[in-house]
């Protein structure tokens, strides 16, 4: 009986398909928001806790004026960092490696192709901080350090754009009015945490980007990694002893740098992503919410316009049970098949933007189990109350219905 | 014998106070098993809410109501549909049929409710609509046939489910006189052959006349029950 109802309601459901289209996307735009979210969010949580882990040992980053992020700033007067407040963070024991940064957009150039990429001023122990292995070549010697001496390392992303699939070592590209040997590329390392490439870029010696690119011997930030055996409290406290000494702040005034811990820094950003994900995911609960209510108010039409056929049915024996039933199975069947559909559609909008962004696709099972109860229950809770109101019916007055 | 159908001083009273209608008021009456009954009356008189007491559809307001002598005007909704269900066929002046079913799917209809598995369902509707001259009609939709036609189709649906009796409140008063009298024919060789105690409400007098019996009513009161001419 209850296998005869069920296919009472999908012929039902199918005899009038736009009505049923209608009626259905509203569950659809609802469920495939959420997934959507969901699967989104999740990815780009899998994609924060990634970066995290390819931190290695920890990292803090160094900064002038008081903010942690945006343009360095919190006040004019915070002076630049030099190559000698790096040296001194060097020798302090809780620091195994550290990488003075300068960085700026420039455009590079080689034969015909010309890629605007972003060039890093920094040691050769950046790649040791980052923990970013070389594609191939090699990285910056001492030498070519001190003496400023014009070569450079390429990010991925930059040897693609100028040098197809061809060997890049040894060939020689102009950075501005720059010539440079080009000595070793990077490894891939895919999308940050907030979607950049973090491909795109162009490492050179520091001094070299100071005096022929940028013209002066200023210094934005040093990153530096801790030794292993060191806290990051103990890191941060170390580095703000040295740098408060060095940049003559007194007892009683604040510092003028700032230094972040990068892990901090991704679980926060994990924590935001959460917190994002949440409010969306909530967004698109109501949005179902209102796709329930969208099935409730088709039934109760559906109801008054088959009032005449509830009375024959009631007439030819049917109890008030089965009328129940026969509604309720046509609600939760509409439901289900928007839920089915806004799966399939928040699956196909995740996979579509986690290519976009460059992030993992991570479906999760237990999701879309409870997307689909979801819309059972929502064809549940806003079917009963058509369904009873059919059920109900006086079978004298639904049969003079017309 | 025990009466089929027995109504003691029933009476169905509509409203309350000045708006009171007294649709049926003291009615006693008995129709056997096998009988065929007229009901005839001008309008407002009490015949379609009597047979909607009958066919468990109403209740009376006051009164009894036996059916195989068992007191039934104080079922509930489910009883008196499992009443319906197992005993009762009904045949409407509008024909009453699913506009988006097939003639077979409208005649399955009160099988699918008894329970009846499909195949064996869809045999007994086929048959159903043989004996109602039907065959080949299965699969036409109600807006394909014509009127006659789709009354035979709720003839079958009433029929169908093998019922005692068959309720029939104007079956022909949207028919022309032609068509009218092929129903009445039907209609009177399915109580002459296989026994289906027929009431039906009905304006004429030569439709009335395929009865054995007839009762007028007015003012809601029965005010003749006497054999049909012709009849013994
Ligand atoms: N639901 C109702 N509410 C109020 N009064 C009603 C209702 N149904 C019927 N009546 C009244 O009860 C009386 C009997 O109605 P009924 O339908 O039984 O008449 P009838 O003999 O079938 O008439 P007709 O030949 O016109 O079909 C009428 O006066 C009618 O107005
Ligand atoms: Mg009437």
């Amino acid at each position: 009986m209850l296998w005869e109802t069920v296919t009472l309601a999908f012929i039902t459901i199918t005899r009038n398909k736009l009505r049923t289209f209608l009626t259905v996307l509203g569950v659809v735009i609802g469920v495939a928001a959420v997934i959507a979210m969901v699967t989104i969010g999740q990815g780009s949580s899998a994609q924060v806790s990634a970066s995290v882990a390819s931190l290695g040992s920890n990292v803090l980053t160094i900064r002038s004026g008081t903010r942690a992020f945006g343009p360095p700033g919190g006040g004019e007067s915070a002076p630049k960092f030099t190559l000698k407040d790096a040296d001194a963070l060097a020798d302090l024991p809780q620091i195994a490696y550290v990488a003075p940064i300068v960085t700026g957009g420039q455009t590079v150039v080689f034969g015909n192709a010309n890629a605007s990429t972003q060039i890093y001023g920094t040691s050769a122990d950046y790649l040791k901080v980052q923990n970013w292995p070389l594609a191939l070549g090699r990285g910056f010697e001492g030498t070519e350090e001190t003496a400023g001496a014009a070569v450079c390392v390429l990010g991925q992303t930059v040897r693609t754009k100028l040098f197809g699939t061809s060997d890049p070592i040894d060939e020689t590209v102009r950075v501005k009015n720059v010539a440079c040997q080009v000595i070793g590329v990077l490894a891939a390392k895919g999308a940050g945490s907030f979607g950049q490439d973090q491909d795109d870029i162009v490492l050179m010696p520091i001094k070299t980007v100071q005096r022929r690119l940028e013209g002066n011997k200023d210094v934005a930030s040093i990153s530096v990694a801790l030794r292993k055996s060191a806290t990051s409290a103990q890191g941060i406290k170390a580095v703000q002893a040295v740098m408060r000494d060095r940049r003559h702040i007194g007892l009683t005034q604040a510092d003028n740098f700032n230094v972040t811990d990068m892990k901090e820094l991704s679980s926060m950003l994990s924590g935001v992503n959460a917190v994002l994900t949440g409010m969306l995911s909530s967004v698109a609960a109501v949005s179902l919410l209102v796709g329930g209510i969208g099935i409730m108010n088709i039934m109760l039409v559906s109801v008054t316009e088959r009032t005449r056929e509830i009375g024959i049915r009631l007439a030819v024996g049917a109890s008030s049970g089965q009328v129940l039933t026969q509604f309720l199975v046509e609600a939760i069947v509409l439901s289900l098949m928007g839920g089915v559909i806004g799966i399939l559609v928040g699956l196909g909008l995740a996979y579509g933007a986690s290519v976009f962004m460059a992030i993992p696709f991570a479906p999760s099972g237990a999701v879309v189990a409870m997307a689909f109860g979801f819309s059972a229950l929502v064809g549940v809770v806003f079917g009963y109350f058509p369904a009873r109101r059919a059920a109900r019916l006086d079978p004298i007055e639904a049969l003079r219905h017309q | 014998m025990e009466p089929l159908i027995a109504f003691r001083d029933v009476a169905r009273i509509y409203g309350s106070g000045e708006a009171e209608v007294r649709a049926l008021d003291g009615v006693d009456l008995t129709i056997n098993k096998g009988e065929f009954v007229a009901i005839m009356g001008p309008s407002g008189s009490g015949k379609s809410t009597s047979m909607n007491i009958i066919g468990c559809l109403d209740r009376p307001t006051s009164g009894k109501y036996l059916f195989q002598g068992t007191e039934v005007q104080d079922l509930d909704q489910d009883s008196r549909a499992l009443l319906r269900r197992h005993y009762l066929g009904f045949v409407f002046q509008g024909f009453n049929l699913l506009a988006r079913a097939s003639a077979l799917e409208n005649v399955e209809l009160p099988l699918i409710y008894k329970g009846i598995p499909k195949a064996e369902r869809v045999a007994r509707a086929k048959r159903a609509l043989e004996k109602v001259g039907l065959a080949g009609r299965e699969n036409h939709d109600p807006s394909q046939l014509s009127g006659g036609q789709q009354q035979r189709v709720a003839i079958a649906r009433a029929l169908a489910g093998d019922p005692m009796v068959i309720l029939a409140d104007e079956p022909t008063g949207n028919l022309d006189s032609h068509r009218g009298h092929e129903i009445m024919q039907l209609l009177q060789a399915l109580n002459r052959d296989e026994g289906i105690t027929i009431v039906m409400v009905t304006h004429e007098e030569d439709i009335a006349a395929y009865a054995q019996r007839l009762l007028v009513f007015t003012d809601g009161k029965l005010t003749r029950d006497e054999a049909v001419k012709g009849h013994s």
